[in-house]
């Protein structure tokens, strides 16, 4: 049984990012990029099950331009076996991206979808759900625990009332929620090894698929800044305070 | 003129607290606003609905299953109510659920999502928060064929009661439900305590508590200001305490009145998820910790001393 995992290329979760003074976006250029964080969960539990004998074959799948290379490298030394990245050099929306990931799911034959439940870039949280209708498929996001037995997949959502189970009859998409698994260290040898493993590039004309206009950006802003607030010394005066405010 | 639809959630025969925000973001669009309740037998949910202001309509789809919420069974109903009612706007709370049915709504009208709408412009145009909220995206979305959102619902107030109930139509919509998906279970956490996104106060624990044991301290706090419990990303991943108590960028955003942080040091990620609340109070051993930077009243000293203290005089 064949998996696909689709990575995104973001800023790295670390960087403080900065909105640009013109208002068109945030700056990108010189900026430290990684995996996003969700993906390489995704990544991880592919290539768990893999170990366990459940899958045979992982191929790694990226939407996007010339540099997201890297991103596709970082997921071969995880330990998918080939890559395919659908070359893009304009931005594009989950609707389009979507569109090109169920299209190469379709190609490739897999049976089980991976994608992390957002991309902390956008933060849409839609990517996963979209391919799952474009294809009539299962879904079952927000993953905390994934089995895979006898073409079904069982799978436990973090949702806001606590933890739901689904069960689906494969093939099927799973997004990945922060809990599911902790993502290991890459070793050198695999970092070494992945350079070698093939990335086949197509194009969204390849896949049959035409870039969707969708959301026009506008402008792009700093959020309201909260003020710094005072100290208060002892419990005394801060119960004096949230009193005097009709808080407590 | 719009004609929108807010998918009215629901779970244990009680409308989600959420719609009603979720309505006033419609009346922020301005329009028809009609509730749809997909339930098994969705009557009692419809009157709650009918009883909020700005409501024109509620619509109920009964059918064996739709209390499960599976959104490959709830999204092609959707899509065909949309399309057979003309609609302009499909409305969703961002809660887990809208988050997982709404963007297969999208896909399948074409469209592209806007998720977790903060601000509402006009009929088309939305204000959204990107990279955890520390960039908020405004966009301009066509209106044809429709518009799809997921409204924050830490950005919206609730809107009030109506002063007449608007009238409750059943209806059934024509859409192939697929047999693909099952819904096993749900394994909730009981509380006597407020829901924490509904509660006016919030009180949350971080890892400076240290155990699930000394966790006892925010509860009892908690109960005496009849609040609802939280806790950082911290504590529930050293295992203190269940993982839907989680608050911030990756749990639950939630916009009390009044939010104290008791052993928090306020990740960027924690911050995310309280950015709304109207008045924060911190407690923290660190005089150094971020989280009193965006504090209101900051109190620096050892939690086990200072909330009971606080406890007992609050």
């Amino acid at each position: 049984m064949k998996a696909l995992v689709s990575v995104k290329r973001v800023i790295d979760y670390n960087v403080r990012i900065q909105v640009k003074p013109d208002g068109s976006g945030v700056v990108v250029d010189g900026v430290k990029h990684s995996v996003n964080p969700f993906d390489e969960i995704a990544m991880e539990e592919a290539v768990r099950l893999k170990e366990k004998g459940k899958l045979t074959e992982i191929i790694a799948v990226t939407v996007g331009g010339a540099k997201c290379e890297e991103t596709l490298r970082t997921a071969l030394a995880f330990g998918a076996d080939r890559a395919v990245h659908v070359k893009v050099d304009d931005e594009i929306q989950p609707l389009t991206a979507a569109q090109a990931l169920a299209a190469v799911f379709k190609k490739e034959g897999a049976e089980l979808f991976f994608l992390g439940k957002q991309a902390i870039d956008d933060d849409a949280a839609q990517t996963g759900q979209m391919v799952a209708a474009l294809l009539d498929l299962p879904q079952a996001t927000f993953a905390s625990a994934v089995a895979i037995d006898g073409g079904k997949a069982t799978v436990t959502r973090e949702v806001d009332a606590g933890l739901e189970t689904l069960e689906f009859d494969l093939p099927g998409i799973i997004t990945t929620d922060l809990r599911l698994n902790e993502p290991r260290y890459l070793k050198l040898p695999d970092i070494m090894k992945a350079k070698k493993k093939p990335i086949e590039v197509v194009g969204l004309g390849d896949l049959g698929v035409t870039a969707t206009a969708g959301l026009k950006s506008v402008k792009t802003a700093n959020p309201p800044k909260r003020s710094k607030g005072v100290m208060v010394k002892t419990v005394d005066e801060l119960v004096t305070a949230l009193k005097a405010k009709g808080l407590i | 003129m719009s004609k929108i639809l807010v998918i009215g959630q629901h779970a244990d025969g009680k409308l989600n607290s959420g719609i009603a925000k979720v309505v006033n973001a419609a009346k922020a669009i301005g329009g028809d606003i009609h509730v749809a309740i997909f339930a098994n037998d969705g009557a009692a949910v419809a009157a709650q609905a009918a009883a909020l202001d700005g409501v024109a309509k509620v619509l109920v789809v009964d059918r064996a299953g739709n209390d499960d919420y599976v959104a490959s069974a709830i999204a092609p109903q959707i899509v065909a109510l949309t399309q057979s009612g003309g609609y302009s706007h499909v409305l969703a709370a961002g809660t887990t659920s809208g988050k997982d049915f709404l963007p297969r709504v999208a896909a399948k009208l074409g469209v592209q999502q806007v998720s977790d709408v903060m601000a509402v412009h006009s009929a088309t145009s939305f204000d959204r928060p990107i990279y955890a909220g520390n960039a908020i995206l405004t966009v301009e979305a066509p209106a044809a064929p429709a518009i799809v959102a997921t409204i924050r619902l830490a950005s919206f107030q609730a809107t009030g009661a109506a002063a007449a109930a608007a009238p409750i139509e059943k209806i059934s919509v024509d859409a192939a439900i697929p047999t693909h998906t099952r819904f096993v279970k749900l394994e909730a956490q009981k509380s006597e305590r407020p829901e924490l996104q509904s509660a006016t106060r919030v009180v949350s624990g971080g890892r400076a508590l240290g155990s699930s044991e000394n966790f006892s301290i925010i509860y009892s706090l908690a109960d005496k200001l009849k609040a609802g419990v939280g806790a950082s990303r911290a504590a529930v991943d050293s295992g203190y305490v269940p993982n839907d108590m989680q608050v911030g960028q990756t749990g639950k955003i939630i916009a009390p009145e009044l939010y104290f942080a008791i052993g928090i040091s306020g990740a960027i990620q924690h911050l995310a998820g309280i950015k709304d609340a109207r008045t924060i109070v911190a407690i923290n051993k660190d005089p150094e910790a971020p989280i009193f930077e965006v504090a209101d009243y900051g109190l620096v000293g050892d939690l086990f001393q200072l909330v009971p203290e606080l406890e007992a005089k609050a």
